[in-house]
């Protein structure tokens, strides 16, 4: 098929190169425009009413951000606000907007997705100055177990036994996966373990990993479609999982890490994305995000009843030992650290247990 | 009135064809055909074809050298890399090599043999061409996962691979063998055997040589889809680096990581197999297409 047009080619030469040139030309032309152009993501619509708040975001709390959107519009700030919403894994959201999408407020699983639009001069470098150090949501690595807990796993150790199957998202590419692997990794060191331990403790449990999905929603769909025993999963994305009527269980270990969900305004963003981010954070709109399954920043929001959750009533019980990303240096320590293409730790202890299967 | 149109077009189609000597006297230095008509064609076709493909293509290549040299080389010679560039290509050229075989078996039964059920089988083989691939992943997770109806428990091991790779370039050597052999004139065939020669001399013989050219092209294009396959493995080969972790899913994975760079290296590495495989197979085409 390509061939004949190559011989083609051959014979016309010279008028191809030349509209080939023309049009490359043509192209670059584009490409220096838009590059310029991007710099206005925002809307810039600033009537009191009428205007659009773009929200750009992941997935996972796309049904927390509908409820708190509905509230917001009741309140004399949001009169009249309406949003446009696209949503997509974290990462490609966040290349996306600095690609030139519009995005007034920007919602991610993971701060560098926000660092990114800081870099390229779309979000205010205050932007995590706040009491809440940018974060609107919480949540802390869980194991989901099969219904009734066949296998008796009631923490990290339990997952290296004979014959334990392990689902987790691939830390490689997904960014969100990486607090999971963290999970795994830290809890050795919280136990009083040695960086060698912990290492090791990484290695066996790679070991028993059966399947490294893309998303952290594609690792509930293989758990649940397949035979794993164990998936490494977030606590919102498990009771998400269960309020939709899916029958399985999970558990929040001891050791664990807190997951911390960004969200920030763009530099050009109308002025009610900054007052829908107040409401966020609001007790009314984390009240949301805890009917969903997330951990509420601000400290004292009533969590009421949640669905899905172990313990309804008490749905966030605060684990004995709590690693946060600051006590581990901060995401560009931590991604240097852990999963630099080959010098990583994740990288290294993978390569040891891919060659051994 | 029928007649006179169709003359018409006649007449217009030959002074196409035939420069008018006063129009085009520096025409003659090359062998050229081209007219004015037939010139703007090749310039649209050549602007469509260089904003689409030449343009996005040289994109890449400028993005994985960006880095320079020795990041391009980093990028490439990862371990992790370098297992998954050598499980998607061993995979594909396998994958290529099967679907040859089987591909033009199936067009051979398409077109030669009338059974119950043919119109149906007809439909069916474009499926997995048409089919969302994630759609693909989740019907092969269905029959090979862990509630596997055949007991076939294939989902997170190479054999997914392999599996994904058949499905979703099964199309590509049956559709592109299927017409060449409508063409073939029986004839053909009853002389060569009336002159002697066994069913297998006339298929060698007479058939195949015919046939390579469409079996190459097919080929070439299930290589390239293959080496290029995601969608259908994001469920089903569990993404296990050095184990089952395809070259897409590295590049995804350098992009996550914000390497475009490294991302772009090996998109380009791949490129240059597609190229190679594909100019390899036009090669083997025309040499058989000459002595065969």
């Amino acid at each position: 098929m390509t061939v004949p047009l190559l011989r083609r080619l051959h014979t016309r030469g010279v008028a191809a190169v030349a509209t080939a040139a023309v049009s490359s030309l043509l192209l670059a032309g584009c490409v220096g425009g838009s590059a310029t152009g991007s710099g206005d993501a925002g809307s810039g619509s600033s009537g009191a009413g009428g205007a659009v708040i773009h929200l750009v975001g992941y997935s996972v709390p796309k049904e927390a951000n509908g409820a708190i959107e509905k509230k917001f519009q009741t309140t004399p700030a949001g009169q009249g606000v309406t949003f446009e919403e696209a949503y997509g894994p974290s990462g490609d959201q966040s290349r996306a907007v600095v690609n030139g999408l519009a995005a007034d407020y920007v919602s991610f699983s993971l701060e560098p997705d926000v660092t990114r639009l800081v870099k390229a001069g779309l979000v205010d470098t205050s932007w995590n100055a706040g009491a809440t150090k940018g974060m609107v949501a919480d949540s802390v690595v869980v194991i989901a177990v099969r219904k009734g807990n066949p296998k008796g796993i009631k923490g990290w150790d339990d997952l290296i036994k004979p014959g334990v199957k392990i689902i987790t998202p691939n830390p490689a590419s997904s960014g969100s996966a990486r607090w999971n692997t963290l999970a795994a990794y830290q809890h050795t060191i919280s136990d009083g373990g040695s960086a060698v331990q912990a290492k090791d403790y990484l290695t066996q449990f790679f070991n028993h990993v059966q399947s490294l999905p893309g998303s952290g929603r594609d690792a509930t769909n293989a758990f649940l479609d397949g035979d794993a025993d164990a998936l490494i999963s977030y606590e919102n994305e498990a009771i998400l999982a269960r309020q939709a009527g899916e029958d399985f269980d999970y558990v929040v270990p001891d050791e664990t890490v807190k997951i911390e969900n960004p969200a920030a305004v763009t530099t050009k963003a109308t002025p009610k994305a900054k007052d829908y981010l107040d409401f966020v954070l609001s007790a009314d709109g984390q009240a949301e995000f805890a009917a969903k399954g997330f951990r509420p920043v601000v400290a004292g929001t009533p969590t009421g009843s949640v669905e899905g959750a172990n313990d309804p009533a008490n749905p966030f019980p605060t684990p004995a030992k709590l690693t946060t990303i600051a006590d581990l240096g901060g995401w560009e320590a931590v991604n240097t650290t852990f999963f630099e293409d080959k010098t990583g730790i994740v990288s290294q202890v993978q390569q040891a247990t891919g060659k051994s299967q | 009135m029928t007649t006179a149109v169709t003359s018409a077009l006649a007449g217009t189609a030959g002074s196409e064809e035939m420069p008018a000597p006063g129009r085009a006297p520096s025409g003659r230095r090359r062998r050229s055909t081209l007219t004015r008509a037939s010139g703007l064609g090749l310039g649209v076709a050549m602007l469509w074809f260089s904003l689409l493909v030449l343009i996005p293509l040289v994109a890449v290549v400028v993005q994985a050298t960006r880095g320079g040299w020795t990041a391009y080389v980093a990028a490439l010679t990862s371990p992790q890399t370098v297992a998954a560039l050598q499980l998607t290509v061993g995979h594909a050229v396998l994958v290529t090599a099967i679907d040859v075989v089987m591909g033009t078996a199936i067009a051979w039964v398409l077109v030669r043999d009338s059974f119950v059920g043919k119109r149906v089988l007809e439909v069916v083989i474009d499926i997995p061409f048409a089919l969302p691939t994630i759609v693909a992943g989740l019907v092969l997770l269905s029959l090979y996962g862990a509630n596997s109806p055949l007991g076939l428990q294939w989902a997170n091991t190479s054999h997914a691979v392999t599996l994904a790779f058949l499905f979703v370039t099964l199309p590509f050597v049956v559709r592109t063998v299927q017409p060449v052999l409508m063409e073939i004139e029986p004839e053909v065939e009853e002389a060569a055997a009336s002159l002697g020669a066994s069913r297998f001399t006339v298929f060698r013989m007479v058939i195949l040589p015919s046939l390579v050219p469409a079996i190459t092209s097919g080929a070439a294009l299930a290589f390239a889809r293959a080496i290029s396959e995601y969608g259908s493995l994001v469920l089903l080969s569990g993404n296990l680096p050095y184990s089952t972790e395809v070259a897409s899913v590295r590049i995804l994975s350098f992009i996550e990581g914000d390497q475009l760079t490294a991302a772009a290296a090996v998109a380009s590495l791949l490129l240059v197999v597609a190229l190679v495989v594909i100019v390899g197979l036009e090669i083997v085409s025309r040499r058989v297409a000459r002595h065969g």
